[in-house]
């Protein structure tokens, strides 16, 4: 499976051997990492949950469509749950082609199509204990 | 017929439980399961039109449900 949740911790090296191949020239790593920003004051992380069964079809469809827009690249892509202290990578992309047009824009169609559809929730949380859930603009 | 409501997130916990089974007439379509869900209080919490899933694929307010279907109420998502 290309694409999938995991509870660990990402090995974005292990992803960038699973796509390597001899007839490809361009590797793209993406790594998104939890941040505190300086309005989050003292947030220490961020825990995710899913709705693990659509999230993996989901996941499955996104690839389907990468695959055809993009037919030579090799694609993995990790995205953790549970809980993901700041600085630590919460999603993994690597994408390998034979050129790196291919690779960036492919690895860019996974991410931005990952944070649109994928049924994955964060609440953030803080040294004080506090806990919010992130809710981004309804669409 | 009969089908499973399940929560997620946010919705999760306004409404207290992950799950429920509901029952609507046969030929009841997504609009019509939200307008049942909306019947418990805790439902304020929901948008206007809230995204729903049903058996794991984002779906419109006028398909149609069947007996066993599972009915997702997708929070907005916050992936990555």
């Amino acid at each position: 499976m290309p694409a999938y949740l995991t509870d660990r911790l990402l090995d974005p090296t292990a992803l960038v051997e699973s796509v390597a191949s001899p007839g490809c020239g361009a590797t793209s790593l993406f790594l998104g990492t939890v941040r505190r920003a300086p309005e989050d004051g003292d947030l220490e992380g961020i825990e995710y949950s899913a709705y693990p069964e659509m999230a993996e079809a989901e996941f499955e469809r996104i690839v389907a469509e990468a695959r055809e827009r993009w037919p030579e690249a090799c694609i993995a892509l990790r995205h953790r749950t549970g809980y993901i202290a700041v600085g630590e990578a919460s999603v993994a992309i690597a994408v390998a082609s034979p050129h790196r047009a291919q690779a960036y824009d492919c690895s860019r169609y996974l991410i931005e199509e990952t944070k649109k559809r994928v049924p994955i929730w964060k609440k953030e949380r803080f040294a004080s204990g506090a806990a919010e859930w992130v809710e981004p603009m309804h669409v | 017929m009969r089908v499973r409501v399940r929560f997620f997130a946010s919705y999760a916990e306004a409404f207290g439980r992950q799950e429920m089974g509901l029952d609507l007439e046969a030929g009841a379509s997504v609009a019509d399961c939200v307008a049942a869900i909306r019947a418990d209080p805790a439902a304020s919490r929901l948008p206007p039109s809230p995204l729903v899933a049903v058996n794991q694929r984002y779906a419109r307010p006028e398909t149609p449900l069947a007996e066993g279907d599972e009915v997702a109420l997708i929070p907005p998502v916050a992936g990555g």
